[in-house]
């Protein structure tokens, strides 16, 4: 807003001194950079990702499995069907826990466990993602190898956090009083919770599984050692799965050009599909 | 006489360390409309909260003495909160529909929620407490489309269908037309009299004229203290205490 009312000062307000009407220009020009500076690497990564990689995007891409070191042609099949697969696996952790979370933040202020609760729910937030890894690491993969259901699950503790975050701020955007409504009809309060507040925010409680999904599908560090990546499509949730971060770092640190067009690609595709997830989020806020 | 519906007596409410109503004693008949008048915080509202244990989820808010309704003490221990606000309906100061329901659904929510199936059954409740509350011939075509279409003074009858359908013994409302026109308050008045064959009112009230048109009863609070409760005629015309007659008579609040 300052900068658009900041881009025509000179004209607009005669009465201005040279010195403000120049410090004004200053700061607008100012603001117009960072702006700039702030928009710029995401306009250049798309872009370099568009030239680089939309031309490996073809139906090998999304019909094949990644060709043999050094020959040509292939596809992440293995990679887009192994991160859909884990990610679903991952919501189930995550929306579950991180719902229940939410609103017991939400609805149960006075309990006494309510601020140990929150503590760790923040905490949890800030554990790098690659800890979470060895989490699962140590919680699975240790007695059962490396598995889909492994990257899932350090997925799904990523998710927990911010589904849980966004889940108790839309359920405090539901007026109290709609809740003592439900009560004084003589429902119980889980009812109320469970059929007359959880409805009414559950456009922002899916927007925030979106937002979770989105940012939890990009992670590589937490796979590295718990789904450890599969040449192969597998549907065996307990065997090694590949996923599109996972193929994105083998193919960009490859020496072969086939390998890193193809992990281009793959980024590209990563960023589209975070793209349209952000997109379908802001819509299910704002319907209703 | 016969046996009041509701009986408190020497009931104090605590916020804290805050008191905001002082040993209150008071009766209720049955099938009659009572209005609480008073200034802003004079614990009017508190009180009438507490008729239906909604001070339970309140941080810190105490509820002392005794609450008789029909020879059961609300706040007796191992007195369940919830079968007792099924028995004491609540109409809110502000319309408050639950947002993603329809408008039957909204009626029936009491019944619904808790299990009751049978359609016809339900369809029977809502034309009645629709009919109860003087909304069914505006809303009997538009039963499925969402309560919050509706227009304001629409909304907060819904709210009191909502809660007649669950057959309440008692139906306290904190000063239910305050947010309303005066066309949509002139409805809701008119609505009060023929539900007394139905119910009881409890009536918080921010406007004495209010009071004096629609309730049998009236109770003065001022800080706390119930100042004086009798038939409202007596109380309006010939007030037993100076308090009183300066509040009615305008001279502050």
């Amino acid at each position: 807003m300052s900068a658009r009312s900041s881009a025509l000062p000179a004209r607009s307000r005669p009465g201005l001194s040279p010195a403000r009407r120049a410090r004004n220009l200053l700061m607008g020009a100012l603001i117009g950079l960072s702006t700039v500076i702030v928009v710029a690497p995401l306009i250049l990564i798309f872009g370099y990702l568009l030239r680089e990689g939309l031309g490996a995007m073809n139906l090998d891409f999304f019909t094949r499995t990644p060709a043999p070191e050094g020959e040509t042609g292939g596809g992440l099949l293995n990679a887009i069907v192994g991160s859909l697969q884990m990610l679903a696996m991952a919501s189930v952790l995550g929306v579950g826990v991180g719902v229940a979370g939410g609103i017991f933040l939400a609805e149960y202020p006075r309990h006494p466990l309510m601020p140990t609760v929150r503590m760790l729910s923040d905490v949890l937030a800030g554990i790098p993602a690659i800890v979470m890894g060895l989490v699962a690491y140590g919680l699975i993969v240790l007695q059962f190898g490396f598995s889909g259901l492994a990257g899932a699950v350090a997925l799904g503790f990523l998710m927990i956090p911010i589904v849980v975050r966004t889940t108790e701020e839309v359920l405090k955007l539901v007026p109290l009083t709609v809740r003592e409504a439900g009560l004084s009809l003589g429902l119980p309060q889980w009812l109320v919770i469970l059929r007359i507040v959880l409805p009414a925010a559950a456009g922002g409680i899916v927007t925030g599984v979106m937002l979770a999904l989105a940012r939890v599908a990009g992670e590589a560090a937490p796979l590295l050692f718990t789904a450890f990546g599969n040449p192969l499509v597998s549907l065996d949730p307990t065997k090694p799965m590949s996923a599109l971060p996972l193929e994105i770092f083998r193919g960009a640190t490859s020496a072969y050009d086939e390998n890193q067009r193809l992990a281009k690609a793959g980024a590209l595709l990563l960023i589209l599909i975070i793209f349209a997830t952000s997109l379908l989020a802001r819509w299910a806020s704002r319907r209703r | 006489m016969s046996t009041p519906l509701l009986t408190a007596q020497d009931v104090s409410i605590h916020y804290g360390d805050k008191q905001a109503v002082r040993g209150v004693n008071l009766s209720i008949e049955r099938g009659t409309v009572n209005a609480l008048i008073g200034p802003s915080g004079c614990g009017k509202t508190t009180f009438l909260r507490a008729i239906n244990r909604m001070h339970d989820l309140t941080p810190g808010a105490r509820v002392t003495g005794r609450i008789v309704l029909d020879g059961e003490d609300m706040y007796a221990p191992g007195v369940d909160a919830v079968a007792m606000r099924r028995r004491v309906g609540m109409v809110f100061q502000k319309p408050n529909p639950f947002p993603t329901m329809s408008v039957f659904d909204n009626v029936v929510s009491g019944l619904k929620l808790t299990g009751v199936r049978d359609r016809a059954r339900l369809m029977e409740v809502a034309e009645r407490s629709l009919r109860g509350a003087a909304l069914w011939d505006e809303v009997k075509d538009r039963l499925k489309t969402p309560a919050t279409g509706l227009s304001g003074g629409q909304q907060q009858r819904l709210c009191i269908a909502r809660a007649l359908a669950v057959e309440p013994e008692l139906l306290l409302m904190d000063e239910p037309t305050s947010a309303l026109d005066p066309a949509s308050t002139a409805r809701i008045e008119d609505l009060m009299t023929g539900l007394k064959k139905v119910t009881t009112i409890l009536i918080v009230t921010h406007n004495m004229h209010q009071a004096a048109r629609v309730s049998d009863t009236t109770s003065f609070f001022l800080n706390g203290d119930l100042v004086e409760h009798g038939v409202t005629d007596q109380v309006f015309t010939s007030p037993r205490d100076e308090r009183t007659e300066a509040y009615v008579t305008g001279r502050f609040g």
